[in-house]
């Protein structure tokens, strides 16, 4: 038997509703919960371990779901020394990851190359991949790497989802 | 039975191949003038107890003749001795026998002292690079190799590029005076003051 559903003011719910732009909320389910590509490749790789255990606790920020599958991932973090050798790599996962994607980059040496400077390391990732956030360190602090994560989420925040897509004139042409 | 002992077996066994042993800081060393006869000889150390070979590096004596220094490092896990024995490869050959047969591990030495410098071990079953990119057209260790590299491009495989050497934090210097003058992170990194004072510019007119 079907109920009769109450339309209007309804006092049960009353206080839970916000008011909000479907863009807004998208981008604040985005932002919460970026899924990271650990691209670790050198030392820089175990601070990231500790980035996402219980002291430092990455899940506080809605990103402990590290995966290991490009093809699940939104922000890669790319910590430690890139390699020529390792660099096509690197590309290869980062192409194989869906838009939209970031990219930190954790430390020296995945920013600039650090203090490798010789003919077997890429100098600076940033040569093959774009990056949002560049992290100092030798290697970081966790603390470093969290707020580079929290820089990543106020950006993603900012940036339209629906605007100027086929969504979006879907819902406007609904609406009229 | 001592690590000299031992060495003397092997010139013993190989006569004048193999020059007298040399000892330096309780380490010995053995010259061996064949490079062709190294399986041989490593072969025949394996057999009086030296059971593990820790590495296999390679010397480039630019400028002389022959070019390539081998050298194996020897160890007697059972009785804890160490042993090295160095043999010269010219340029013209560039290639000695491998000792693959005698230690497995010998695989993965060879090919670093191959992509690295370019020396060939024949009878090696899988002589590839295994630190440079396949397909990368040098052997950096050379001395004749700049340490920025060269600028290589194989599409969809991989590139090098130069990397630049002047003025950043972390290059040492090999002529300065002492170690702390050579240490990197004492000196002020070229452009660093030159930022500094653009910073009070711009401070400057802020106010």
């Amino acid at each position: 038997m079907q109920t009769q559903t109450e339309i209007g003011y309804n006092s049960k719910v009353e206080g839970d509703v916000v008011l909000t732009t479907v863009d807004a909320a998208l981008a604040w389910f985005r932002k919460n919960s970026v899924w990271p590509m650990p691209m670790g490749l050198a030392c820089c790789g175990i601070e990231l371990m500790a980035v996402g255990a219980s002291r430092f606790d990455i899940s506080r920020f809605g990103s402990e779901v590290m995966r290991f599958s490009p093809r699940q991932s939104d922000c890669m973090i790319v910590a430690g020394t890139v390699t020529y050798k390792m660099a096509a790599c690197v590309k290869r996962i980062w192409d194989q990851m869906p838009e939209p994607k970031w990219c930190i980059a954790m430390g020296a040496c995945a920013s600039t190359g650090g203090m490798y400077r010789s003919y077997a390391t890429l100098q600076g990732v940033d040569n093959i991949i774009p990056v949002d956030v560049y992290v100092a360190g030798c290697p970081p602090r966790p603390e470093a790497v969290l707020d580079a994560l929290i820089k990543i989420q106020n950006k993603i925040g900012t940036q339209p989802i629906l605007q100027g897509t086929v969504a979006a004139k879907l819902l406007n042409l609904q609406e009229k | 039975m001592s690590a000299l002992e031992s060495a003397n077996k092997i010139k013993a066994k190989f006569g004048d191949l193999i020059a007298e042993p040399t000892e330096f800081r309780g380490e010995i060393t053995l010259k061996l003038a064949d490079a062709e006869k190294i399986f041989d000889v490593c072969r025949f150390a394996k057999s009086i107890g030296f059971d593990y070979l820790v590495d296999i590096c390679s010397v480039d004596n630019y400028g002389e003749d022959p070019r390539w220094t081998v050298i194996y490092h020897l160890r007697g896990v059972a009785n804890g001795q160490d042993l090295r024995i160095k043999t010269d490869v010219s340029e013209e050959k560039s290639e000695l026998p491998s000792v693959l047969p005698i230690w497995r591990t010998a695989n993965w030495h060879e090919r670093e002292v191959y992509d690295l410098m370019g020396i060939r071990f024949s009878g090696h079953p899988d002589l590839r690079r295994i630190l440079m990119w396949e397909g990368y057209p040098y052997h950096p260790l050379r001395k004749d190799f700049p340490l920025a590299g060269k600028p290589t491009d194989l599409p969809g495989v991989a590139f090098t590029k130069v990397t630049p050497m002047e003025g950043g934090p972390f290059v040492t210097l090999p002529s300065s005076s002492d170690s702390i003058a050579r240490e990197p992170r004492v000196r002020v990194p070229e452009g660093a003051e030159r930022a500094v004072s653009d910073q009070r510019l711009i401070d400057g007119k802020l106010k």
